[in-house]
């Protein structure tokens, strides 16, 4: 059973790494607006600016031509 | 900037002065300047991306983020770049009004409460987790070949966790326990305390002589469920309030500031220091303690001193803040530093709604109250008999007890109200119906007579003006400039419809007839066409002319008298509600002060045959003391400034979110939106609430009859009373959850 003593402490040390997981997300805010964050991750605001995400859709369909 | 004229946007016109905005932001990071906002019309992830685009697209704007669950803006920006007023226009050209939050009202206190809660939760969590992992492989090995060191090494790893994390998650519960016993009385959280603690200490016992058993994994289980709960619970209590302070940013806690030039202001009320000159409106409270310097009035205390007659005040005389202008304009010399008094009296309301326990939840308490007691006493007894008479070992003894203790804990008796309040107000909120008072529920359930308002509640509130090309422009804005002093619907009405600013200088609302000036030479008057001297004939003529109108007459200083005639529109699902409730049994009455023909017209719209017009506040206060003697519960439905009486009268009453502050603040709750529905909804969503209460009641009384004697005899270890207990709660929980069901859109 002397595997136990690794076993064990890998156990509780990724327990814990969730646990501060958990807290991290908790301080940066991340559960302030739980109904908000399931609709960002739809939004187009990586696209450079000025463009609407109506345009993102046209463009998406020829990325690479407009330089 | 500049007083002479004080609208300079158009969309604005609605508010004669325009506000300070700079005055609502606080210093943030970086020399900028930040801003809380509610936002009015955000519906959908797109107004999201709307609104931060477009403002991020502003020069000096450094950060703007919606906040979707709240309805919610925060601004970052740099005030050298950019003008608070400029973001704020931005919003309005892309459609959105923006509310402020008083700086100084904006408290983290119950985020913080949450923050903690779901800390709590998540060492806890963690806790449960890693023990029930060793505990496992304990009673497997027990079941199997464990030997001794193997399981005193496992126990005393799960010691190890389980300290520091009952230490740290049991915290919200200590606290509230220990707060109790201060003040010598108990609550549910001191059989909690008294049963985490005991069973620790226990367990460290056992596992110190090297037993068989050890229970770290029913405390931290028990903590981890039952700070589940009362997350869920704090969260939606959170939820509804902030959507009250939505609300109450809408309806502005600032106050009208009259500057040293003598443009008027809208600042909030932390930014009201002592010595400055303040404009009360009437149908509005008085945002600070002062002497009145200019104009006269009535002045209705009876939220401050209980004291129900109108006082008269004139300029000397003192007004306190949270009291009523019911009768003029009054310029208002600030002696108290404000930024405490009205906001403590909104406080005070938030608080009240969020304390005020029903009927059943009293009960409930007092039940526990009562409770606490027995169970210690029950557990007390059966360790002393185990042990004494029994012929157990003192900690065989010991562990019996704590079953007791752990297993009577008593929060399915606790829960049984709560939850279900919780569930149904979450209901009631996605329909529209926000609950100031948590009996509001129980009170609503019990309704069999619904009496409605008809200006602003059966109707829209806004009404249109029909004969505006009979009148010269000057004319018009001439009554339009005293219609701006009155807080009537039809005043509002019609001062929205001529867009007429700058009231006159001091004006006094004569109550149920109408507004008149005060001042040298003969008055102007505005009200009902008898009030401004008009002859009955022509009342007549102009009723013919205009069916189902209201009438408002203006009789301008020469004794010249015009009538501008207003309709409003009925709220479109007014018929169906009233065929609705009509169906399900209950009585509906109009009463209205309306005239009659319009409350006629009205009601044989909507098919109501009960109905009374003309009616003063007092007339309204009466006919519903009249149907609570004959043994009605009535709901009270209305919007007006006459009608907040009444809505404290009724049984129970409910307010629309376009009512004036002292209804929303006398009725019961508040609903949104332009129809009717939301009232069919409280009232069944109630009725089923009720039943809910009334059987989780029952099964928590049933569960503990049952579970009591089997754990006093000996036969539950602290792990199966830590899941029966759970169990139990989780019933109740799910009984209040089933009135989800059905509800659905």
């Amino acid at each position: 059973m002397a595997v136990l003593i690794f076993l064990i402490p890998i156990a509780i040390g990724l327990g814990l790494a969730g646990l501060f997981a958990f807290m991290w997300t908790l301080k940066s805010g991340q559960y302030d607006d739980l109904e908000g964050a399931k609709w960002r991750i739809l939004a187009d605001d990586d696209l450079p600016a000025g463009k609407s995400p109506c345009d993102g859709a046209k463009d998406a369909a020829a990325p690479a031509k407009d330089a | 900037m500049n007083a002479p004229s004080p609208s300079p946007e158009p969309p604005n016109v609605a508010s004669s002065q325009e506000r300070d905005w700079n005055a609502f932001a606080t210093p943030g990071v970086e020399g900028r300047l930040h801003m809380d906002l509610a936002v009015e019309g955000i519906t959908c992830a797109a107004c999201m991306s709307t609104i931060e685009r477009g403002l991020k697209g502003l020069d000096g704007v450094a950060a703007a983020r919606v906040n979707l669950t709240t309805r919610r803006l925060a601004v970052d920006w740099s005030p050298d770049a950019v003008d608070a007023g400029e973001i704020v226009r931005r919003l309005e050209r892309l459609g959105y009004r923006a509310h402020p939050f008083d700086p100084g009202r904006m408290t983290a206190e119950e985020e913080a409460e949450s923050k903690e809660l779901l800390r709590c939760m998540g060492a806890a969590g963690f806790g449960a987790m890693n023990i029930m992992l060793l505990s496992v492989s304990v009673w497997a090995g027990n079941a199997t070949d464990i030997d001794a060191p193997t399981r005193d090494l496992f126990h005393w790893i799960s010691a190890l966790i389980a300290i520091p994390v009952v230490a740290y998650s049991g915290r919200p519960f200590f606290r509230s326990a220990a707060r109790a016993l201060a003040a010598f009385r108990t609550n549910m959280d001191v059989p909690i305390s008294i049963g985490v603690v005991l069973t620790l200490g226990l367990s460290i016992f056992e596992t110190m002589r090297s037993s068989r058993e050890a229970f770290f994994d029913s405390v931290v289980m028990l903590l981890f469920f039952l700070l589940v709960g009362r997350f869920l619970d704090q969260n939606m209590r959170r939820r509804t309030r902030s959507v009250a302070e939505n609300i109450a940013a809408l309806r502005v806690e600032s106050a009208a500031l009259i500057q040293p030039d003598g443009a008027i202001r809208d600042v909030p009320l932390s930014k009201v220091d002592p010595g400055a000159l303040v404009l009360v409106r009437p149908g509005e409270r008085v945002s600070v303690d002062g002497v009145v310097e200019e104009g006269t009035s009535d002045i209705d205390q009876s939220l401050i001193t209980g004291e129900t007659d109108l006082v008269a005040v004139g300029p000397g005389d003192r007004v306190w803040a949270g009291t009523l202008d019911v009768g003029g304009l009054l310029k208002v010399r600030v002696t108290a530093a404000a930024a405490g008094t009205l906001l403590d009296e909104v406080n005070r309301l938030l608080e009240a709604a969020a304390q005020a326990k029903s009927k059943y939840m009293r009960l409930a308490d007092r039940a526990a109250r009562l409770y606490a007691p027995v169970v210690h006493t029950a557990a007390l007894t059966t360790f002393l008999g185990w042990w004494l008479l029994g012929g157990k070992a003192f900690a065989d003894a010991g562990i019996v007890a704590v079953s007791v203790l752990i297993i009577t804990c008593p929060c399915a008796l606790a829960l049984a109200i709560p939850a279900v309040q919780v569930v149904a107000s979450g209901i009631l909120f996605r329909a529209g119906v926000l609950i100031h008072s948590g009996d509001a529920i129980e009170r609503l359930a019990s309704v069999d007579t619904i009496v409605f308002d008809k200006t602003g509640t059966l109707t829209l509130p806004e009404a249109r003006l029909l004969n505006a090309e009979e009148f010269t422009v000057e004319r018009l804005m001439a009554a339009g400039r005293l219609a701006r002093a009155s807080r009537h619907p039809l005043g509002v009405a019609l001062a929205e419809a001529t867009r007429a600013v700058a009231p006159p200088a001091e004006v006094r609302e004569v109550a149920g007839h109408g507004i008149e000036t005060v001042g040298d030479g003969p008055s102007e008057r505005l009200g009902a066409p008898e009030f401004c001297g008009l002859d009955p004939e022509r009342v007549e003529a102009l009723h013919a002319r205009f069916p189902g109108a209201s009438l408002v007459a203006h009789r301008d200083a020469s004794g010249d008298v015009v009538v501008c005639a207003l309709r409003q529109g009925l709220r479109e699902d007014a018929a169906k509600l009233i065929a609705d409730l009509a169906a399900s049994g209950y009585a509906v009455e109009i009463l209205s002060g309306d005239r009659e023909a319009a409350v006629a017209a009205v009601a044989a719209e909507i098919g109501v045959t009960r109905w009374r017009a003309g009616l003063k506040p007092a007339d309204k206060i009466a006919r519903i003391e009249a149907l609570k003697a004959e043994g009605r519960r009535v709901l009270m439905v209305g919007d007006g400034l006459n009608d907040a009486p009444a809505l404290a009268a009724a049984t129970v009453s409910l307010s629309p979110v376009t009512g004036v502050h002292l209804s929303q603040a006398a009725a019961d709750a508040v609903f949104l939106g332009d129809r009717l529905a939301p009232v069919v909804a409280a009232l069944r969503v109630s009725r089923r609430a009720k039943t809910a209460m009334v059987q989780n009641l029952g099964l928590s009384v049933v569960y503990n009859f049952v579970a009591v004697p089997i754990a006093v005899v000996g036969l539950v270890t602290p792990l199966i009373a830590a899941l029966a207990m759970s169990g139990s709660s989780i019933l109740v929980t799910l009984n209040a959850l089933r009135l989800r069901l059905g509800e659905t859109r």
